[in-house]
């Protein structure tokens, strides 16, 4: 079986075709998601220094270099950005099937800093949940905020994101699936699967 | 079930993906907060039927960093000494709630038996002298991270490859990974199946000194009969241990490792055995990021799949 990344979108794991497939936002729309978050990010942020973006494995860290890119181009000064992988602080770990331990790399101290967590699906809040100590573990930030393409709802938990680049209401048996030019194959974008048995 | 046995089977993308996952755990040890929470919950026991400091609290470092609980066990303090039977010990312990079991037992073999009785993972800690697979992930680590790779590295193993897991374990391991390993001995210390091997062997060490990028010392194993063959340790020394004298001879940039406890004098010159290209602490810390390694694949995530 290809991985996850691998499959062509609309295309379950199982290999069969759901019954509904639709395009949310193509490459266009994602990058001017981008550039109004990273616009946002500055504004909110405004006079502070110690800025440093954390994309969390696999899509964060690819939306995060982006989010750099034009905080850069906004600002005229370098963001420090970082990854975090989740794998070991998730409270599922015994029902998930096992995946590959990530890098973790923090750019630079993490105590004092302003840290944006960047993700590109926000769901039922887990993966946030488990960032949030994965971050404890790395140091004491001032204050952590939350930014993401999708925020698709069905919270679990009292999480809500800071920045949101589209709300898209889905019911809990539809896939969301991104794709990245960084981190997968073919055509850049943001589809919703609906039907079948998922 | 899936259990962490030998060496001699593991592929070389297993192997491989055994390392890589222990990199990531060599980072997690460095953090101000060397611990993650993957193992919440879990119980691993260290059964150490046969002494031993460093691999038992190799172990129990790993799961604590990974935030298992421990329990231990040691031969002298239990009812084995009472006449309980192996089978009873380790179902008892498995009936305490152990998850996982870490074994090292003189007799070759045993924690297959155990891994046939009980329903829960079981790790090789060194049974006999036959196998000692973390200890293969370790040395291999730290080769790795010097080297960058194990192709083409050559390594000699020198000493008592007869009476040793360590060789067991690490000739196949390093040469699953593409090193070209010699065994450095006298006939009567290399058993009869090491010509099956995937080693070369020499009996003469100032032939293949020059040659070799990584010096492995095997420690002189007494209490298995190691020093028998040798009218003296000074003959050992004299023909097999690194000594001042040969370590100058070595290639400049050629490393030593020793699974420890090390006999400064006699396998190891005291100079050798401090110089900073004796990899001995690497190999230590090194353990433990190699047994995080094995105990989250054996216990984090779904245990079927």
């Amino acid at each position: 079986m290809p991985p996850p990344g691998m499959r062509p979108p609309g295309m379950r794991r199982d290999g069969m075709r759901p019954v509904l497939i639709q395009r949310i936002l193509d490459e266009g729309d994602i990058g001017r998601a981008t550039t109004r978050i990273a616009h946002e990010i500055v504004e909110r942020n405004r006079g502070s220094t110690d800025l440093i973006l954390l994309g969390i494995h696999t899509r964060g860290v690819p939306f995060a270099d982006r989010l750099a890119v034009e905080i850069e181009t906004i600002g005229g000064k370098g963001i420090p950005t970082g990854r975090i992988d989740i794998g070991l602080y998730r409270d599922d770990l015994d029902t998930r099937p096992k995946t590959r331990i990530g890098k973790t790399e923090v750019p630079e101290e993490l105590d004092g800093a302003t840290v944006v967590l960047v993700d590109d699906v926000l769901f039922t809040g887990r993966t946030i949940r488990a960032a949030l100590d994965a971050i404890a573990d790395l140091g004491r930030p001032s204050r952590v905020q939350l930014a993401v393409l999708v925020d698709r709802g069905h919270r679990e938990l009292p999480i809500r994101p800071d920045y949101v680049g589209k709300n898209l209401p889905t019911s809990l048996d539809e896939r969301v699936t991104v794709r990245f030019d960084e981190t997968d194959e073919g055509e850049e974008g943001v589809w919703i699967e609906r039907g079948g048995d998922a | 079930m899936n259990h962490f046995l030998t060496t001699e089977d593991l592929p070389r993308d297993d192997l491989e993906s055994f390392l890589d996952e222990a990199d990531e755990f060599v980072d997690v040890l460095s953090r101000p907060i060397p611990k993650v929470p993957a193992l919440r919950g879990k119980t691993v026991a260290t059964m150490f039927f046969e002494p031993s400091t460093r691999t038992k609290l190799s172990f129990e470092k790993a799961a604590k960093a990974l935030s298992a609980d421990t329990m231990s066990f040691s031969p002298s303090t239990s009812s084995l000494s009472k006449g309980e039977s192996l089978k009873d010990t380790v179902l008892t312990i498995r009936a305490m709630g152990a998850d996982l079991m870490v074994v090292r037992h003189k007799a070759t073999g045993a924690p297959w038996r155990i891994a046939e009785w009980l329903d829960i993972p079981i790790v090789n800690g060194g049974d006999g002298a036959h196998q000692h697979p973390t200890q293969a992930l370790l040395d291999s680590l730290t080769l790795r991270q010097h080297f960058g790779s194990l192709d083409g590295v050559r390594i000699g193993l020198v000493g008592d490859i007869r009476h040793s897991r360590v060789a067991r374990s690490d000739i196949f391991a390093f040469a699953t990974l593409g090193a070209e390993v010699t065994m450095v001995a006298p006939r009567t210390l290399l058993p009869v199946e090491s010509t099956d091997w995937p080693a070369a062997a020499s009996e003469d060490f100032d032939d293949v000194l020059q040659e070799l990028d990584a010096v492995y010392l095997l420690r002189v194993q007494a209490e298995r009969g190691g020093a028998s063959v040798f009218p003296s340790l000074q003959e050992y020394v004299n023909r097999y241990g690194l000594t001042r004298e040969r370590f100058r001879r070595l290639k400049p940039d050629a490393v030593v490792l020793h699974p420890g406890p090390m006999n400064r004098g006699v396998e190891i010159a005291d100079e050798v055995a401090d110089s900073d290209r004796a990899l001995v602490l690497n190999q230590v810390s090194n353990g433990v990021a190699v047994r995080m390694a094995v105990l989250f694949r054996l216990l984090g995530g779904d245990r079927d799949a």
